[in-house]
């Protein structure tokens, strides 16, 4: 993989992320975080009648990381608690516009793996022990 | 060039290999030591009655008389094979530790060590009921702070263990020193070496430390071999972790006699054609001359240092050249830049750099402060035009990241 990734856009939506603020009353969030690198996300998740009302995330990480939190909070409003369940690592390529390659889906998968830990914790009242990577 | 690794070009390039501190290349002459084992003597060693397992017997012992003689131990049987410098620790802090360290008793480490020098004494201080205490790292200096070490000494730690050269800072402590330190309070010494044999040269009898560990891979040999050096008497009084076969002398049905050190250490089959390559490795060293290795490495670090040091949005880790204790690690970051995202940058233009918490998180979260940090690391293959590319790299970087 060349420098593709760092597309003007991956760069501006890391250094103005969207949607980077702690949720004062949320209806679920989860924190999850990569040890290897560092990388450390909580999503917060407003959920209205089984649909993502607004949903925000705080933490710290690499431009991936952070730029596809960033994208796919925007993406997730107002999406039904169904459709998130349902996305998954094709989700991300199709937002980030690449496939991040081997030594960085760890990354780019951070905030969705989150997302969907949250949609799950919602939902059943316990944390998701089945899915292990996306 | 004796390195067919370095010379493949992709896209083009060369790869700048900067990640030596995680493994080293392999030159030709070692490539070739093992497929020849392979293709012409490859036998069990020890107990065949026939040429070819002679052959494979002499040159598996051979390889640990180099070994020994490379670091100037006494004799071959001083040098136990490990998987790597991680088992070598494990083998002392059990085969030593479980016999010797008992409740209340106190064990000293540093700030400074990889997770190999860390998690071992971690598990038999909670085993045995024992306390594990760090001589911290000088913020600033990047050395060993010495009230600290005294501090720690003072508790009269039964063992102090401590990384030669850090495989993050550069820093090269003064293991003979150190090691005189801990006799004095009566500690007895593990020293890593895992970062100071492929890059210098150790005289382990001139340091004095009991127990020494370092691993094939980080000095041009193959991965799954690694030494455990000690001195027969003090092998002799471990006991084994792993038992079975060639480990023993006799075995009756309740109960079994062990062989002699270092046999006793190593049941099964070993890694023969890892000693084979291990032995060409250090055939090369010496033909190249650890001083001469050291010279180039320092050459190079004090070149990138020089180049970086321009750079006020890159800050770097570690110790100052010219205190004369670093060897060629440079840690560093970039302003604003997460180290995943330089070595990516890096990896586009073709230059193998390692980021993360390089299995030292307490060194890297607790006294760098850091998720992460990118690492830079020398070997005696690599050359200034390489630090002029990782310079070039980190402009583009920068450029990418609107740094500046």
């Amino acid at each position: 993989m060349g420098l593709d990734i760092y597309a003007e856009e991956m760069i501006s939506h890391y250094e103005h992320p969207h949607n980077k603020r702690k949720m004062e009353k949320p209806s679920v969030e989860l924190h999850e975080n990569n040890p290897l690198c560092g990388d450390d996300i909580t999503v917060y998740c407003l959920v209205e009648g089984n649909v993502v009302r607004d949903v925000s995330f705080d933490g710290d990480g690499c431009a991936i990381s952070i730029g596809t939190a960033s994208m796919l909070t925007d993406f997730a409003k107002g999406k039904g608690l169904d459709e998130i369940e349902k996305m998954n690592f094709d989700t991300i390529k199709e937002l980030i516009g690449i496939d991040p390659g081997p030594a960085r889906i760890k990354c780019a998968t951070l905030a969705l793996k989150t997302l969907k830990g949250c949609a799950f914790l919602y939902q059943h009242k316990e944390i998701d022990k089945a899915t292990k990577e996306l | 060039m004796d390195f067919p690794l370095l010379d493949i070009r992709y896209d083009g390039k060369r790869i700048a290999y900067l990640d030596s501190a995680a493994t080293s290349q392999k030159p030709a002459q070692v490539i070739e030591s093992i497929s020849d084992y392979y293709k012409t003597y490859n036998a069990n060693i020890h107990r065949g009655i026939y040429k070819i397992s002679e052959k494979a017997t002499e040159v598996y012992i051979g390889s640990k008389e180099k070994a020994a003689k490379l670091i100037n131990a006494g004799s071959y049987s001083e040098i136990v094979y490990t998987k790597n410098a991680t088992d070598a620790i494990n083998l002392a802090a059990i085969g030593w530790g479980n016999r010797n360290i008992k409740e209340g008793d106190h064990i000293l480490i540093t700030e400074m060590e990889h997770h190999s020098n860390i998690v071992p004494w971690q598990m038999l201080a909670k085993k045995n009921g024992a306390v594990l205490d760090y001589v911290d790292v000088d913020r600033s200096a990047y050395t060993l702070n010495e009230e600290s070490l005294e501090k720690g000494l003072a508790k009269s730690p039964k063992i102090f263990a401590f990384t030669h050269v850090s495989n993050v800072l550069g820093t090269v402590n003064d293991a003979k020193r150190l090691t005189k330190m801990a006799h004095d309070a009566g500690a007895l010494v593990l020293l890593d070496g895992a970062q100071s044999v492929p890059h210098m040269k150790v005289d382990i009898r001139d340091i004095g430390a009991d127990l020494f560990a370092f691993s094939s891979h980080k000095m041009l040999g193959p991965a799954g071999i690694g030494v455990l050096r000690a001195e027969r008497s003090f092998l002799e009084g471990m006991d084994p972790m792993i038992t079975g076969g060639d480990m023993i002398l006799s075995v009756e049905k309740q109960s079994s006699t062990w062989n002699d050190v270092p046999w006793k250490f190593e049941a099964g089959t070993p890694n023969i054609e890892g000693g084979v390559g291990f032995g060409a490795a250090i055939d090369y060293l010496n033909a190249v001359g650890m001083d001469n290795i050291q010279k180039h490495e320092i050459e190079i670090t004090k070149y990138a240092l020089d180049a970086l040091g321009t750079d006020d949005k890159v800050r770097v880790y570690g110790p100052d050249i010219k205190s004369g204790v670093r060897g060629g690690i440079i840690s560093f970051s970039i302003k604003g830049v997460h180290p995943h995202d330089i070595a990516t940058i890096f990896d586009s233009h073709g230059i193998a750099i390692r980021t993360g918490h390089h299995c030292a998180m307490p060194l890297v979260r607790s006294v760098l402060g850091l998720p992460a940090a990118a690492r830079m690391s020398f070997y005696l293959y690599n050359n200034e035009e390489e630090v002029d590319r990782a310079v070039q790299a980190i402009k583009s970087v920068k450029e990418i990241f609107h740094v500046g």
